[in-house]
């Protein structure tokens, strides 16, 4: 087990992709920043977990930190201090995630555009990603766009009960009825919509229900139905990269947190300090911007066309 | 039994489903970035030998099945239980009912060993080895020079099995057979 699990031509790859994705970056003016893994604060998402590194300050204190779940907050206060465009290639951390496309340490390429639209970050997505895998300009749909295809099923109007009839007969839950309506959702895009999506040509998920939202900010789409603006790219079936039209409004961002904190408690998970930084920066004032996190990993896979992410990675979880 | 997480099923760990116990064949981790985790599991389940597919949120555990596989020596029948001895030198000896026998019923042979599966201590299953020999005891008379090429003639073995062998296959002819097809695969050798 002392070998790599993965050729030395990944290896090659990974170095001239990154070199690549730095040139693609230098040659549009956005600057390449490095902000700290560790943080006295953590990813408040209930559905991240974060690791935990604890080290002795001196004889008589001990800090705890978290790994980050993403460069998001840290860069967002740099966003705010008025850096400007920013991108960065890092390792990131999510305790338990592993899989054939998931990894518990990953690496993420993340991004801001200040005064992008959405829209305007998607095609720059699109001109990466496109470049990169040599693929036709991605397709865009809605999330209520899908469910409608896949699954005749409106995400917004169906009743909770439908979506975990859904759950039961075809993605085979067992027991539907401790899920909520996120958990329905999360789980048939999952299994019976995801791996469906971006095989022509890469695909854009746009218009996600507000309580997907996540750091997106929310609007009204043309059925009234409360949407958050992300978009997701997907290629091959493989969630690829998650864009967002950024919150940036202080007291709402400091309310999904304690959102956040609630729903943890909730799911009896252990509570985790937000960032007040992250709030003192918005309320400081963010730019108007829209940012994007990459999968670097799953990005080489489908350069390499293959399979798993331990034919991309040195030493994966179980070597490390 | 212990339980076990989503996180620890792997290939092969036995556990309890629907008051079965299933065995389990593959596990794939599926979570959107922004999301709730599931794990989509395939099991075998040993009763009926079926394939269930199931998800399960992840973080999620099934208790743990009292299922051993043990090689053991076959014995005889009385007809309504196949016996089985422990190869591990304690003589142990167990009764197999026509349900975990199924398919295996029609290559036992006195004294070889077959892989029984236990489950809470009774004979759930019995799975023979890939290739058995056994003796032909009916079939047409061989035809001579007949080696090659050529049909095939159906032949009853010691255990009451039919298969099709080449035509110079001859009463008393030991046969190797692929248990997997029921195919004849040679003459055993020696």
């Amino acid at each position: 087990m002392w070998q790599p699990s993965c050729s030395h031509t990944a290896i090659k790859a990974r170095a001239e992709l990154y070199a690549q994705l730095r040139a693609f970056f230098s040659a549009r003016n956005v600057l390449e920043v490095d902000t700290p893994l560790m943080s006295v604060s953590g990813s408040t998402d209930p559905h991240l977990a974060s690791y935990r590194a604890s080290g002795n300050q001196d004889a008589h204190q001990s800090l705890n930190f978290f790994l980050q779940t993403s460069p998001e907050f840290a860069m967002k206060r740099l966003l705010a201090s008025g850096l400007g465009d920013i991108y960065q290639l890092c390792k990131s951390f999510r305790e338990a995630e592993q899989g054939g496309r998931h990894n518990p340490e990953f690496t993420m390429l993340e991004w801001y555009r200040v005064g992008f639209s959405l829209t305007e970050l998607m095609e720059e997505i699109a001109d990466l990603v496109c470049e990169q895998l040599s693929l036709e300009r991605p397709i865009v749909y809605t999330y209520r766009e899908v469910f409608l295809k896949y699954l005749e099923i409106d995400p917004f109007s169906a009743e909770l009960s439908e979506l975990q009839a859904l759950c039961s007969s075809q993605a085979g839950l067992a027991e539907v009825e401790t899920l909520d309506r996120d958990a329905c959702l999360d789980l048939l895009i999952s299994v019976c919509i995801e791996p469906k999506l971006g095989f022509d040509r890469p695909c854009f998920l746009t218009d996600y229900p507000a309580s997907q939202a996540s750091l997106a900010r929310i609007e009204v789409d043309s059925f009234g139905n409360r949407v958050g603006k992300r978009a997701e790219l997907y290629v091959n079936g493989i969630e690829l990269a998650n864009a967002y039209d950024e919150l940036v409004d202080a007291s709402e961002q400091e309310a999904r947190f304690i959102e956040d904190r609630r729903a943890r408690h909730e799911l009896k998970l252990a509570n985790v300090p937000y960032d007040k930084n992250l709030v003192s920066a918005l309320a400081s004032g963010l730019p108007e911007c829209s940012g994007v996190a990459l999968g670097v990993d799953r990005l080489l896979m489908l350069k390499l066309k293959v399979s798993s992410i331990q034919e991309v990675l040195s030493f994966p979880i179980d070597r490390a | 039994m212990a339980n076990f997480s989503t996180n620890e099923f792997k290939g092969g760990l036995k556990v309890m489903l629907d008051g079965d116990p299933c065995s389990i064949l593959e596990n794939e981790y599926v979570k959107p970035g922004k999301g709730q985790a599931f794990n989509r599991v395939k099991l075998r389940n040993l009763k009926t030998g079926r394939v269930w597919e199931r998800t399960f949120k992840s973080g999620e555990s099934l208790e743990g099945a009292d299922v051993m596989e043990h090689d053991m020596e076959y014995l005889y029948t009385d007809g309504e239980f196949w016996h089985f001895m422990m190869t591990d030198g304690s003589f142990e000896q167990h009764g197999a009912d026509e349900n975990a026998v199924a398919e295996a019923q029609k290559w036992l042979k006195e004294q070889d060993v077959y892989v029984v599966t236990l489950y809470n201590g009774a004979p759930l299953n019995v799975a023979p080895p890939n290739f058995v020999e056994l003796e032909v005891v009916e079939t047409d008379p061989g035809l001579k020079g007949d080696t090659a090429q050529g049909g095939t003639k159906p032949a009853t073995l010691t255990t009451g099995a039919v298969v099709n062998v080449p035509l110079f296959i001859n009463i008393g002819e030991v046969l190797r057979i692929d248990t997997r097809t029921g195919e004849y695969v040679s003459r055993a050798k020696g």
